[in-house]
């Protein structure tokens, strides 16, 4: 019960701000709470002949979701193992929560918790057993070990199967007992690597209601790689990586808006006027693409009225949207997410080819 | 919190359950120290004892290969070496140590194994990232295969009925040590081996060619007398030759043989005629399996 008070208070100071920050003090004596979760200057990483990360920097300051998008292959996995303390960088310095993660690799690993891209589970052990094991490795204080497993195994649902073998868990179960796994010694940084890669899209949204309700409750840092562009907008801020190196950082927001234009599509009475007129009294170029009237312009909302105001064709429906992380991501790369992670594969797709005509 | 028809002991309840959901449960993960190397070493244990007692199928399996060296073979042999045993002193008997240090060696190396297998399926990587001392998982696995090889060789022990060894409480437990001392040496060789083998496929083939001359070449189905200087040298090298000796020389000093006979059945092992005293034997085999994890812990310790 004792635990419980304690989290009462944490609950209260939740609330505010300010006192969030000196609820969250780390009571062990590692020195004050950072302001940035993380920083990372000038990160280099080659393996022999391939560089795979390529001089990033960047700052996550507390309690942000941050997110790291980009291609297969781009340097999202790599740059995460050296934030982890599972790999060394050739050049350039991190700190995760305060500390440095090539000297004080102990000090980073108590901080943060970890899921994988690959399952790290024993499928042979129960739920509930899997959190044990993670709970005695990382010395969660004896008495706070019971209350916090039932907290972390509730928000994931995932209480009632606590004493099913994780083999007998689906995929989604799984994940999520990642998740639960990864919270459970309260880190103040979660790295999240891909974490709703090969899941059906129902137990995506749910991984994400999950991680979005995991924002709200705990005093949490998280940092997520992904290269599924729509999974991107749930992040604050957005790294864009591709060959190794940062090519934009900023809120998801802003980087539609650096984009510029929203698309706008009109249903007319008649659309080869309202073409004509489009250009003749506002100066914009349409088309007809998907059966509408189409084309761009910044703003699109402000737009709308005055083209009720302006076109003397009559309007039958309007539709306004905004640039998606794929324009932003193509006029950043010049290449769209899925034409990047298709040159490897049309590589070796075209090699094939090449041997079977040979044959 | 309008709860104006509960009583006050089931608001608190409800007070304290919505805090416990709503409110994060703060935890501070300490910095590591012996305590909590300690805690590491016995839960990464108790898992491989859980998964034991999970897979019964693996400790019946893992019995019938000694069933039947003591059974078929020693049965099947008993009447060629019946004239080369002094009276009252069966052929199963004599392979009956060697048949023990059998079972431990067949369950050590595959508990070895499981390290590769958590590799490959990532479980391992749970382990490598925590804030503990690499040198506390490595002991912890060692400890729990040792634990498991010696709870297999308990069970044959139970057998020794079928091969006219008697149950005498001091002779048990005697055996029960050397057993023990065994395990740990075997699975600190199999981690030690698991540690740079990152392939389940290499690390079973590898060990099934280690095996069977580890065992050949213990003296568990001969006597180390008498042998050409080749096989003689070759036995001493063998580690587990240092535990079959003992082990059958506690069973043979429970079996009333006359003086000549024991000299005959359970000869000391010899260094260039040197006989080398149990006490030292066993000595070395510690010695070694301490070695093996020293390098185990090392191997493991380095950062990818």
């Amino acid at each position: 019960m004792a635990v419980h008070g304690r989290g009462a208070t944490g609950d209260g100071a939740g609330a505010v701000d300010g006192d969030r920050d000196a609820a969250g003090a780390d009571p062990a004596g590692n020195g004050q709470r950072p302001e940035k979760a993380i920083t990372v200057a000038a990160l280099t990483k080659n393996y022999g002949e391939i560089e795979a990360v390529r001089g990033i920097d960047f700052e996550v300051p507390v309690g942000e979701t941050f997110g790291f998008l980009g291609p297969n292959g781009a340097g999202k996995s790599t740059t995460i193992k050296i934030l982890c303390t599972l790999a060394r960088p050739t050049t350039g310095s991190a700190r995760v929560a305060g500390h440095d993660v090539t000297t004080e690799r102990d000090a980073v690993r108590r901080n943060i918790g970890l899921v994988f891209q690959d399952t790290t589970l024993d499928n042979y052990l129960s739920g509930a057993q899997n959190l044990r094991f993670h709970a005695d490795l990382y010395g969660v204080p004896s008495a706070a070990v019971g209350p916090r497993m039932r907290q972390v195994m509730e928000m994931v649902g995932l209480w009632d199967r606590r004493d099913s073998l994780v083999m007998t868990y689906s995929g989604g179960m799984r994940r999520r007992l990642e998740i639960a796994r990864g919270l459970l010694h309260a880190p103040r940084v979660l790295f999240l690597d891909e974490p709703t890669v090969g899941l059906d899209p129902q137990t995506r949204t749910s991984i994400w209601e999950y991680i979005n309700e995991l924002k709200s409750r705990e005093d949490i840092t998280i940092f997520l790689t992904t290269h599924y562009m729509d999974e991107a907008e749930h992040c604050d801020r957005i790294a864009i990586i591709d060959h190794g190196k940062i090519v934009a950082i900023d809120t998801p927001e802003a980087l539609k808006a650096s984009v510029g234009k929203d698309r706008v599509q009109i249903h007319t009475a008649d659309d080869a006027a309202a073409i004509a007129e489009l250009g003749r009294e506002f100066g914009i170029e349409a088309g007809i693409h998907e059966g509408a009237v189409t084309f761009s312009v910044p703003a699109g909302e402000e737009f709308v009225p005055r083209l009720f105001a302006g076109l003397s064709v009559p309007i039958k429906a309007v539709s306004v949207s905004r640039p998606s992380l794929d324009d932003v991501f193509m006029s950043y790369t010049g290449n769209t997410i899925r034409d990047a992670e298709a040159t490897g594969a049309d590589a070796m797709r075209q090699m094939v080819a090449h041997f079977r005509g040979r044959r | 919190m309008a709860t104006t028809g509960t009583t006050d002991t089931e608001a608190a309840v409800t007070a304290a359950d919505t805090a416990a959901l709503v409110g994060q449960i703060r935890v501070a993960v300490p910095e590591h120290n012996l305590r909590s190397d300690l805690r590491a070493v016995s839960i990464v244990w108790r898992r491989e004892l859980i998964r034991f007692r999970r897979d019964r199928l693996r400790a019946v399996t893992s019995l019938i290969q000694p069933l039947l060296f003591l059974l078929v073979l020693g049965t099947g042999l008993s009447s060629l070496a019946q004239g080369s045993l002094p009276p009252g002193v069966s052929f199963k008997a004599f392979i009956y140590p060697g048949v023990l240090a059998m079972s431990v060696l067949f369950t050590a190396i595959f508990s070895a194994a499981s390290i590769v297998w958590d590799r490959e399926f990532g479980f391992l990587r749970e382990m490598l990232v925590a804030p503990v001392s690499r040198s506390a998982i490595v002991i912890g696995k060692i400890l729990g295969g040792a634990t498991i090889a010696t709870f297999q060789g308990v069970i044959v022990l139970a057998l020794a009925g079928l091969a006219d060894v008697p149950y005498d409480p001091i002779l048990l437990i005697t055996l029960v040590g050397e057993l023990l001392l065994l395990a740990f040496t075997l699975t600190a060789f199999g981690v030690m081996m698991a540690a740079r083998i990152t392939q389940f496929q290499a690390f079973m083939a590898l060990t099934q060619m280690l095996v069977m001359p580890l065992f050949f070449l213990s003296g568990a189905l001969y006597p180390l007398t008498g042998l050409p200087a080749w096989l003689s040298i070759l036995t001493r090298l063998d580690p587990l030759t240092y535990v079959v000796g003992p082990m059958r020389h506690a069973v043979f000093s429970h079996l009333n043989l006359s003086e000549a006979a024991m000299q005959a059945m359970s000869p000391s092992i010899t260094w260039a005629g040197w006989q080398v005293p149990i006490l030292l034997s066993l000595g070395i085999v510690a010695v070694m399996g301490l070695v093996m994890m020293g390098v185990a812990i090392v191997t493991f310790s380095r950062p990818e």
